[in-house]
């Protein structure tokens, strides 16, 4: 196994794993942090497959769109780190979840009955 | 390229791997972030190793700095209890889910394992007409000139992320200590060299690693700090100065980008013998509006409206 392909597959690795916490995660900064760590693995992925070209200097063309996609993540991220703290001034919330914020005050172990609500959340 | 693994690069993924797993899971999101800093600036560390070292430059600035320093005013003003959470969602849930991610990480496993094993990319096509391009770094030279479009679109994304902040609602004092003489004297000592680094990596950007997204992220270091401090902006500088300043970066790339038009040439095609004018003109302009769009930003919403209280603007 060879240095590009072990960081293409540990970008793709890190990519799976910010995915799945973007869907099972529930705190909206839990998920914007996940949707950060999904997205710096496909820089991964991008960068290794750019030093992986032939010759001495790698390929510039990636390394200019992954430059470009820093840019574009931290303006996405801050607007929905804005958007989140509005909708927890608004509704009191951190979460998209429905009832099981009361509910987990009462009872912290009751984590059956909110199938329900992490499909809004993975509608984000 | 392609050379022998090494202990470092098994150091570097595990220990990546291991802050990707840990930050997701973490029960506090204090800790979360500030693994998540830490996530980024080794992340920087395997740019440089792939030889990306413009890339790393941006990450340790934006990725690490700025989107870390985002998430921790964030967390302060969603306030206290609220920020520890058990793993949530019901079991078969997760598993559900767990499993569709491994099957996807399968699919994009065996898509790059068969990537042919030499690729040319479009390297040749950049390297064949560097001459071309007005400046000698490489990356500037796609970014700035080949692929300038897709740089003008990013200025738009900004200002839009900016509109859409600045639509939700004012700016909010973020509950914070008030700042103590160390602190200021931090602020009194770095605050000029992040200004000279900006410039100096804005310059530097045409001939080595650098430019306007990393001088900009910088400077924009330079704006939290003082927000941080709590140093008041200058009031009259919350109108029309700090919206100039938004707009400029697209506004004078869209100008540049028509005016150039005619002739046989299309929009962004530079006349030959002005492209590095103009490419510097541009990044000089990116860089004072992408750090003053970070900074705002990082402020969270518009100036507050009544003159005077305008703390949480932008300016010195």
């Amino acid at each position: 196994m060879n240095i590009v392909l072990l960081y293409a597959l540990t970008g793709c690795a890190i990519f799976t794993v910010g995915l799945y916490a973007l869907f099972t995660r529930r705190h909206l900064l839990r998920k914007v942090l996940a949707a950060n760590v999904a997205g710096s693995g496909l820089f991964l992925v991008f960068i290794a497959i750019a030093y992986g070209t032939p010759g001495e200097r790698p390929d510039p063309v990636p390394h200019a769109m992954v430059l470009t996609g820093i840019v574009v993540a931290v303006s996405a991220t801050a607007l929905a780190l804005v958007l989140a703290v509005r909708f927890r001034a608004v509704t009191g919330r951190t979460s998209f979840g429905e009832e099981e914020e009361a509910k987990r005050d009462e009872e912290p172990g009751a984590s059956s009955v909110k199938a329900p609500d992490d499909k809004d959340g993975e509608g984000t | 390229m392609i050379s022998a693994l090494s202990l470092f690069d098994l150091v570097l993924i595990i220990l990546l791997l291991w802050l990707a797993w840990h930050l997701l899971s973490a029960r506090d999101l204090f800790r979360a972030t500030v693994l998540f800093i830490t996530y980024g600036l080794l992340m920087s560390l395997a740019w440089v190793r792939l030889k990306a070292p413009d890339v790393a430059l941006a990450e340790a600035a934006i990725g690490a700095g700025i989107t870390g320093a985002l998430v921790l005013v964030a967390l302060g003003r969603f306030g206290e209890a609220e920020s520890d959470e058990a793993e949530p969602g019901s079991l078969w849930l997760r598993g559900l889910v767990a499993s569709a991610a491994l099957g996807l990480f399968a699919l994009l496993g065996w898509a790059v394992w068969s990537l042919p094993t030499e690729m040319a990319g479009l390297k040749a096509q950049v390297f064949e007409r560097m001459g071309e391009s007005g400046v000698e770094n490489p990356v500037t030279g796609v970014l700035l000139n080949f692929r300038a479009w897709d740089t003008l679109l990013e200025m738009a994304v900004l200002f839009l992320a900016v509109l859409g902040a600045w639509s939700l609602g004012e700016a909010e004092e973020p509950s914070m200590p008030a700042p103590g003489e160390s602190l200021l004297a931090l602020v009194r000592l770095l605050i000029p060299l992040i200004v000279l680094v900006s410039g100096y990596l804005l310059w530097l950007g045409e001939t080595a690693p650098g430019g306007a997204f990393q001088g900009g992220a910088v400077l924009a270091s330079g704006f939290v700090l003082l927000l941080l401090a709590g140093v008041r902006p200058i009031p009259s500088l919350m109108g029309w100065p700090l919206r100039a300043a938004l707009g400029s970066g697209f506004a004078l790339f869209l100008v540049v980008a028509v005016a150039v038009t005619g002739g046989s040439r299309m929009l962004l095609e530079y006349p030959p013998g002005w492209e590095k004018g103009l490419i510097l003109l541009i990044e000089g302009v990116l860089t004072l509006a992408i750090a003053v769009t970070l900074g705002v930003l990082f402020a969270g919403g518009r100036p507050p409206a009544s003159p005077g209280a305008g703390k949480r603007g932008e300016k010195r």
